[in-house]
């Protein structure tokens, strides 16, 4: 019988190293898989993790996956460090996009101010999204995993009967989809004849305001001390309502902002399949990342490169668009069971009925 | 009476990474006997019993048990041999019955099939009244501690190891623990006592053992002893007690009128209809029996739990609707019963831990913004001034011993100078020597015109250092008579819940 110990004392280093060693597992996983489906797995790795950071197009490419990303997982990390699951971030980015991508839709106006105001409706979308579960809970202790995925459907279909409806295109030929974003409700580039855009940098300041909170206000400090030990909290003068509410305002309008930049960016209408999921793969980013938000960054970055690499070895090698999905899975399940290895060290019962033999 | 001790320890050594816990530690329990183990914390008494209930092995030195060489690798050979322990913190379910939490702690072969008649048999015999169908998650720490000696009691121990059973009892409810032990005695059960109320010991105990750093510093007769010379060898100083003085009492700084709270906990005590007042320099002691209303009274009062803006004034300012901070601001400081996650965080160092409690009033806060300097100078200071032992202000509160957080807690709380503090259980856990410097603390805090009211469970610390004094029962408040006027016997009556106010019990 396996039984797992707790470690007396979790070394700093180790978590910090649990992350790195996850992506080696993945890779290495996804070495055997490629040995299995009789591909050259040297190659399949170098075409999905390095290749894609040696041209200017395909980092550019990157940035723009993790942007989304980076700004949806900084949102929910603040939730999952006070224990506030928030795994509807895909409905409030859906919401966010339709918040900010109906006024160029309705109301094709030129204006320095027309982006401003798309990205405010956006934070508010993702907000309104996320306040049902945020009163649900401190109303009636709903439990906000149930309701934050359950209106995930509500939002995306709801995207796709406005598409269908009143936002769509009037010169369209009746294709589902709204008009194309004119000039001014389009997300300045970044990087010239790419489609990079100004929403990293957005997505970098998150970054840092995320680090200060956490690190010097006490509205991180309430947030983690509501997550490791609530009755602290509740003697620290910190009231558990506020801080759901709290997280799920910040994760909510996070989550709405990053879609309306996807919607303003890269996609430049509303469609109805907008939501490619980056509100669920910014999950695992905000895990991989351990919910610190330098870790996010770079865990954002590794994200997108499965999706841009997944992408590439899917033309070049002829593999199944699975991959990108099969990787990011991997990616969590490894971080998952290095992280039990971690805090845990396993110990076979000597009494064990069948000796644990080779 | 035979020759042959029941237990015998020679050169017991048990070394952890950079501390030697025992050192060459030896003595003999006769059988029969009401033995004491008497030490500081960290004397390491706690590890040398965990070796003879088989918890932990010694690295040297053997034990004999009854004559024959004694080395359980486990607590199940040490209950198999019949050596029975009530520990200190409980190793109890909460979301399991008496009666299976009985159970787990058993041999197999020793459950019966009528476990919750033999549970009922045990608990009426010994005075230590019991349900075997309750949810341990719904008892007290009193009701919880009576699970783990009537647990022990049920196998019919020929050693119990009792880590400081009385802390959670009425005084009534010691002395009948103390016939029970005594029978026991009588009957040639051995009795490995540990307790730090040196009265105690010199009651029941027939032997000593006295440890200091690990190492045996002297065995001897408790009854011959007193209590100050018993803490001498046991600190290896000599004691200054807390002095006690005629307090000036100045105006009502707490005032508390017909305070009710409604526990969320559906087995928690509602706290019904309490009105009491400290003035500045006063210490008002609340005694009773845990599990009466004295956490719930605690957070009606600091703000954990909000009531009528009226029932809580501070300096005569309504603020029974505002939260802890607010209540912070306003010059109310508490220590909580428990201290690992409610007086602290346990993973957080223990500078962030200054954080939760002390931000406003030690100004770290600014518009939201944390300045770490002031915490980590704050908790250098509170390590210093009250002594506690760690290797430094990053590690994690849960890296300290309890009687080290419990003095770091007390001195965060202390240190911020309040001007009421509401404090539970202020000494529980630590040793003599930090103790008395609590109490004088808390006693030239309120010279400075404070008004503090300490809840306790340990009646002679109420005794030694409170001005008026108060039980607590079934969530009511027995009316504030000044220390000493009540006999011992009529504060074990209003601990049982009869009150003397007529006009209360009528209203029941």
């Amino acid at each position: 019988m396996i039984r797992l110990e707790p470690r007396k004392e979790i070394s700093q280093h180790l978590l910090y190293l649990t992350p790195v060693m996850a992506v080696a597992l993945t890779i290495a996983l996804g070495m055997v898989m490629f040995v299995v489906l009789g591909k050259n797995p040297f190659a399949a790795i170098f075409i999905i993790f390095v290749e894609p950071m040696t041209d200017l197009f395909t980092i550019s490419e990157m940035i723009v996956k993790a942007t989304p990303l980076i700004l949806i997982a900084i949102g929910l990390s603040f939730g999952f460090r006070a224990g506030v699951w928030n795994i509807g971030a895909e409905g409030q980015f859906t919401i966010g996009a339709l918040a900010g991508g109906a006024i160029p839709a309705l109301w094709p106006v030129e204006g320095f101010w027309v982006l401003p105001v798309m990205c405010l409706a956006g934070v508010a979308g993702g907000m309104a999204w996320a306040a049902i579960p945020a009163f649900l809970r401190t109303r009636f202790n709903a439990n906000e995993i149930l309701v934050t995925l359950m209106l995930t459907y509500v939002a995306v279909l709801l995207l796709s009967v406005l598409v269908h409806g009143p936002l769509k295109d009037p010169e369209g030929l009746n294709f589902p989809e709204s008009r194309l974003f004119n000039e001014s409700a389009t997300m300045p580039i970044l990087i010239e004849e790419t489609r990079a855009h100004v929403g990293f940098l957005v997505a970098l300041l998150a970054v840092v305001v995320a680090w200060v909170l956490l690190a010097r206000h006490v509205i991180g400090y309430q947030i983690k001390v509501m997550g490791q030990s609530p009755k602290a909290a509740s003697f620290g003068g910190f009231v558990e309502s506020r801080v759901v509410w709290m997280c799920l305002m910040m994760s909510g309008g996070l989550a709405g902002l990053a879609g309306t930049f996807e919607a303003a960016g890269p996609v430049g209408q509303l469609v109805p399949a907008l939501p490619v999921g980056y509100g669920f793969t910014a999950i695992i980013v905000a895990f991989l990342g351990r919910l610190t938000p330098v870790g996010i960054l770079l865990a954002g970055f590794v994200m997108a490169l499965t999706y841009i690499g997944g992408e590439s070895a899917q033309i070049k090698m002829n593999l199944p668009s699975a991959v990108t999905g099969v990787f990011q899975g991997m990616f969590l399940f490894s971080l998952l069971g290095i992280d039990v290895l971690a805090r845990f060290r396993i110990r076979l019962a000597r009494r064990a009925p069948v000796a644990a033999g080779e | 009476m035979t020759d042959t001790p029941l237990l015998q320890l020679s050169g017991i050594t048990k070394r952890f990474p950079g501390v030697i816990a025992n050192d060459d530690v030896g003595f003999a329990i006769m059988p029969g006997e009401v033995h004491a183990l008497l030490g500081e914390n960290g004397a390491g008494k706690s590890t040398l019993v965990k070796m003879i209930y088989g918890v932990q092995r010694p690295d040297e030195g053997v034990m004999h048990f009854d004559g024959a060489p004694y080395a359980p690798g486990k607590p199940s050979e040490a209950r198999a041999q019949g050596v029975g322990m009530v520990f200190q913190h409980f190793s109890l379910f909460d979301a399991l019955t008496v009666a299976d939490n009985v159970a787990l702690g058993m041999n197999k072969e020793a459950v019966g099939n009528d476990l919750d008649k033999q549970i009922v048999e045990v608990s009426d015999a010994y005075g230590l009244t019991l349900d075997p169908t309750r949810y341990i998650g719904s008892l007290s720490v009193g009701e919880r501690q009576r699970v783990e000696i009537v647990r022990c009691l049920l196998q019919k121990p020929r050693l119990l190891i009792m880590d400081e059973p009385t802390s959670v009892l009425t005084p009534q409810e010691v002395d009948v623990l103390f016939l029970t032990l005594k029978k026991l005695s009588s009957e040639g059960c051995s009795i490995l006592y540990i307790s730090h109320k040196l009265e105690e010991i010199r009651e029941l105990c027939e032997a000593a053992t006295v440890l200091r750093g690990g190492k045996v510093v002297a065995t001897c007769d408790p009854r011959e002893e007193t209590a100050k010379s018993l803490a001498e060898m046991m600190i290896g100083t000599s004691l200054t007690f807390a002095e006690r003085q005629e307090p000036d009492l100045g105006e009502e700084r707490l005032v508390v009128t017909n305070l009710t709270a409604v526990s969320h906990d559906p087995f928690g005590v509602d706290i019904r209809d309490v009105s009491f007042s400290v003035r500045a320099g006063e210490i008002l002691g609340i005694g009773g029996v845990a599990g009466n209303g004295q956490v719930e009274l605690m957070e009606a009062l600091i703000g954990e739990y909000v009531t009528a803006p009226e029932s809580v004034r501070i300096d005569n300012e309504p603020v029974g609707a505002l939260g802890p901070t607010e209540r912070r601001q306003r010059g109310m400081c508490s220590v909580p019963e428990e201290r690992l996650g409610h007086g602290a965080v346990p993973d957080m160092s223990l500078w962030e831990n200054t954080i939760l409690s002390a931000r406003t009033r030690k100004g770290m806060e600014n518009n939201g913004f944390l300045d770490l300097g002031i915490a980590q100078a704050f908790a250098d200071e509170v390590v210093a001034k009250f002594n506690v032992k760690t290797a430094g202000i990053e590690h994690a509160a849960n890296s300290l011993s309890g009687g080290n957080l419990q003095k770091f807690i007390v001195g965060r709380e202390i240190l911020q100078a309040p001007t009421v503090l509401v404090i539970l259980q202020p000494t529980w856990g630590v040793d003599a020597a930090a103790a008395a410097d609590i109490h004088r603390a808390l006693q030239e805090m309120a010279r400075g015109g404070a008004a503090i009211l300490v809840i306790s469970q340990d009646l002679d610390e109420l005794m030694a250092i409170s001005t008026n004094f108060s039980v607590i029962a079934e969530g009511r408040l027995s009316d504030p008579k000044p220390t000493g006027s009540q006999s011992i016997e009529q504060i074990g009556l209003l601990m049982g819940g009869v009150h003397n106010s007529a006009g209360r019990e009528a209203s029941t």
